[in-house]
């Protein structure tokens, strides 16, 4: 047995596997090992080591005999975000302290019901509400990468650090992953690695916990394109215990990655040209329109107009709606419980202690955009300027724009502890200014590694889909993929 | 619109979070920013458009009403901090 079966992609794994090459428990003990190696990174949260080999076990007898799923004894990351039967299950929050539901979420269910393992949860930012992954109970996730030179951490990017970092430093073949506005696509993009964030009602919300509801979708962040592909058609799926999920097939995703993008129109929208963008990001976004023209691309400049009030709209629903869903945890029903005079007491000194400090800024903006008096002039604008936003989007769609080409993030990874972001929210807010645009408007968005900075930091690109027109994206991302000629694989320093 | 120490107090309240008198100040300064930061909102002329309640074109999936699930109340409180007999146990709210 050796690590390097850490080092395959997710569709050679699976191949190896169902050739019987080596076998699930082999590859399980593998990444078991690396992660036992990689405490560095902070990744994970709860390791289930005995339940992995398990499922492997099972994988295996059922691969000896020609059988299995699409992801059979393929062995995978959890972000601590979905609802994992009799697991740790926290959202790497304080609040949630020790609770282990009775129930498995839509989308881990579905991966199981397709032959993956699962290897543990993996760390976030506390309720998915951060861009680095720094708010988490748990600490900081560091990301594998490093500024050449250097041997300071650098964060992983966020929510979904943990995920991102896992799949970077090979501490599992593939992740499941949540964005609410970005932070599937910006870790991706801060790790190398590939992460898609589906049209909104494709992946069921249904055992995922809540930020907000009309934002928060499930996807992968994979290694490759093609990873990427195949875990979004083994998440996805009518789910009736979500009345959001969308009742739509779902189509072989990875069928679609080689299909190229030959007669595509690809937009580019002027408004993603910030002032004071890095010169290296402009020169990253003109080399991904140039490999998408160099394959028979059309390149088309478009406007989306809205584009700047949808980070300040985002600020309004998003906390308003967690302050909503948040509500839940009062020490009664799950979690942490911390005893007080009375009821109210109790309630409040929980959710102090419960919470941590990015949670309680966002639940108290969201409490005070809907309280008596201001829900009309935040809320309800915010709605509005959203049908907008979405609006800008249709019309330049209904133009004859196949996909939007913007750059991921305004810049690469930066520092764990960044005294600039530390000390003004707002600043770290702007780490999502590329991807919240598509969460408000429910369209699916990937994130493809497609360059590296003067340090030799990974860069990502994102594109924007159509409504359901995953399969376009998977296309247009691979064709990035094969253009770039870079290795994206961090040097082991852990 | 900005708000001011007792309104970082009364919202503290609605969102039951207990706030420590030495916290309200910073709290106050950076719920300003983030209410600074969303204020740009109220430029946009949003004449005729109507609120979004849906990303996608569908309306809300409605099912037969009757009983589908339940019947295992032990579940439901095995996560409790505390209780007894599949009961949530709190505080006496009621005198």
């Amino acid at each position: 047995m050796t690590t390097d079966l850490t080092r395959l992609s997710l569709a050679e794994t699976a191949k190896g596997l169902k050739a019987k090459d080596f076998t699930s428990k082999e590859v399980t003990a593998s990444y078991l090992y690396a992660i036992e190696k990689a405490e560095a990174l902070n990744a994970y949260v709860a390791v289930t080591s005995d339940q992995a080999l398990d499922m492997a076990a099972q994988s295996d007898e059922k691969l000896q005999k020609g059988e299995g799923g699409a992801l059979e004894g393929v062995p995978l990351g959890i972000k601590d975000l979905f609802a994992t039967k009799g697991v740790h299950t926290q959202a790497a929050s304080h609040i949630l302290d020790g609770f282990k539901p009775e129930y498995e979420s839509t989308v881990t269910q579905n991966l199981w019901n397709d032959g993956a393992v699962m290897l543990g949860k993996l760390n976030m930012d506390e309720f998915a509400m951060g861009s680095s992954n720094e708010t988490s109970y748990y600490g900081p996730v560091i990301n594998p990468w490093r500024a050449e030179g250097s041997n300071a951490d650098l964060v992983p990017g966020g929510s979904s650090g943990g995920s991102a970092s896992a799949v970077a430093g090979w501490l599992c073949a593939g992740a499941t992953a949540t964005d609410t506005g970005g932070s599937i696509r910006q870790p991706a993009a801060f790790t190398g690695t590939v992460g898609i964030k589906p049209t909104y009602g494709r992946a069921s919300r249904w055992g995922t916990v809540a930020f907000a509801s009309s934002l928060d979708q499930a996807g992968p962040i994979a290694r490759t394109v093609e990873d990427a592909a195949i875990m979004t058609t083994s998440i996805c799926g009518f789910d009736p215990k979500d009345s959001t999920s969308v009742d739509m097939a779902v189509p072989d995703f990875a069928a679609a990655v080689e299909r190229g993008v030959k007669g595509l129109t690809i937009g580019v929208p002027k408004e993603y040209r910030m002032d004071g963008m890095p010169a290296e990001i402009e020169k990253l976004w003109q080399e991904g329109l140039a490999w998408l023209k160099a394959e028979g691309a059309t390149i088309k400049d478009i406007s989306l107009p809205h584009t700047k009030y949808a980070l300040p709209a985002y600020y309004i629903v998003a906390p308003a709606e967690a302050s909503s869903n948040l509500a839940r945890y009062d020490g009664v029903k799950y979690g942490l419980r911390v005893p007080g005079k009375d009821i109210t007491e109790m309630y409040e000194l929980t959710r102090a202690e419960g919470f941590g400090r990015e949670v309680q800024r966002r639940v108290m903006i969201g409490t005070y955009v809907l309280s008596a008096g201001y829900y009309d002039a935040y809320y309800v604008q915010a709605q509005k300027v959203r049908t907008l936003i979405k609006r800008d989007f249709e019309n330049v769609f209904n133009d004859g724009v196949d996909a939007i080409l913007t750059p991921a993030t305004p810049s690469a990874a930066f520092g764990v502890a960044d005294q600039e972001m530390k000390s003004d929210p707002i600043k770290m807010y702007l780490n999502d200014i590329f991807t919240v645009t598509v969460n408000m408007a429910g369209l699916p968005g990937i994130a493809v590694p497609a360059g590296k900075d003067g340090q030799g930091l990974p860069l990502g690109l994102q594109l924007i889909g159509k409504p359901f027109d995953e399969e376009t994206l998977f296309a247009a991302a691979r064709v990035i993929e094969k253009s770039h000629g870079l290795d994206f694989t961090p040097n082991k320093w852990w | 619109m900005s708000v001011d120490a007792d309104t970082v107090k009364r919202i503290g309240r609605l969102a039951r979070i207990k706030i420590e008198d030495g916290d309200v100040e910073k709290l106050n300064g950076e719920l300003n920013t983030i209410l600074e930061f969303v204020e740009q909102l109220s430029e946009v002329d949003v004449t005729g458009v109507e609120p979004m309640t849906s990303v996608a074109p569908m309306a809300l999936r409605r099912r037969e009403d009757k009983v589908t699930d339940g019947g295992y109340p032990e579940k439901i409180v095995a996560n409790s901090p505390l209780s007894e007999d599949n009961f949530f146990m709190v505080p006496k709210v009621v005198e």
